[in-house]
């Protein structure tokens, strides 16, 4: 899998996160990917980057096309060198928050794109990539 | 400062979203729509979505609020024009928006009102003449 195009998105405020909607949604549309599938992941990546905004202190989103042997995907990968999550397990259940969320977040975004990867060290920060292939 | 506008139709208030949402702006929102109910003695709301592109959990608890907020002091809300996309989601990313009313349309929406206010004037009456 090679990433074939890529571009840093910072995350630093609530116009930052509108941004990263605004430009990957603007990607999706530009690969044919469906109105649902853009809603979806447009969505997930609005929850997550407002994790890294909350919680995180701020980071990066990079959004890619990727693309393997025979099919194309998009890949976005939100991060952060925030606190972290100690239980990553408590983190993804519905309905957990630290904060005065609903906690559907991380759960949420699982669901609504099911290739999703998270990586969270205490100390160190937190990644999550979520991507999406035709 | 960025503001989303506030529109009276008769003894309602009428929000359209036009523009992407950033949490601040939903924020100033729900206080503006309140101060608004009560400015205005608005006996409903309506919230037009139809040109929202995503509801993601900060959002959907902000029209649960606004919702709640309207109903405390005595108006009734009805969000209208969901998209199918975002419906989809909505349900997928686990959000109930069960204690929010919901309409088709804008149309659709305000007859609901217009129900919703009979039947809760009709109640006040039970009230004060119990049978
Ligand atoms: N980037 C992060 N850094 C540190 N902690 C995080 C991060 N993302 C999530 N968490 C922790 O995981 C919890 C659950 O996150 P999730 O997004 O599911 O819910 P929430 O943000 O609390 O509420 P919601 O997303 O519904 O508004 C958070 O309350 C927070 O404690
Ligand atoms: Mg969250």
């Amino acid at each position: 899998m090679k990433p074939t195009h890529f571009e840093i998105l910072p995350l630093q405020s609530d116009e930052d996160l509108v941004q990263v909607r605004q430009k990957l949604r603007a990607r999706m549309v530009e690969l044919g990917f469906t109105l649902v599938e853009q809603t979806k992941m447009v969505t997930a990546a609005s929850e997550l980057g407002r994790n890294a905004l909350l919680y995180g202190g701020g980071g990066t989103a990079r959004l890619e096309s990727v693309e393997d042997s025979n099919r194309l995907g998009l890949r976005m990968t939100i991060e952060d060198q925030g606190a972290g999550i100690a239980d990553i397990e408590q983190a993804m259940t519905d309905g957990y928050t630290s904060g005065s969320g609903l906690g559907l977040g991380l759960g949420g975004s699982k669901r609504l794109v099911k290739d999703f990867e998270l990586w969270s060290e205490p100390g160190l920060g937190t990644r999550v990539t979520i991507a999406l292939w035709k | 400062m960025e503001q989303i506008p506030i529109l009276q139709v008769g003894e309602f208030l009428l929000v359209s979203i036009q523009v992407d949402l950033h949490d601040r702006l939903v924020l100033r929102l729900q206080d503006d729509l309140t101060a608004q109910v009560v400015k205005k003695q608005a006996k409903g709301v309506l919230i037009d979505l139809s040109t929202v592109e995503i509801v993601d959990s900060f959002i959907g608890r902000m029209l649960g609020n606004m919702a709640a907020l309207s109903q405390m002091l005595g108006a009734h809300a009805v969000v209208v024009g969901i998209r199918p996309a975002v419906a989809i989601t909505i349900v997928e990313l686990g959000l109930s928006l069960n204690n929010v009313h919901t309409a088709l349309n804008v149309d659709k929406g305000i007859a609901l009102l217009q129900t919703l206010v009979k039947q809760s004037s009709a109640e006040v009456r039970d009230e004060a003449y119990p049978l």
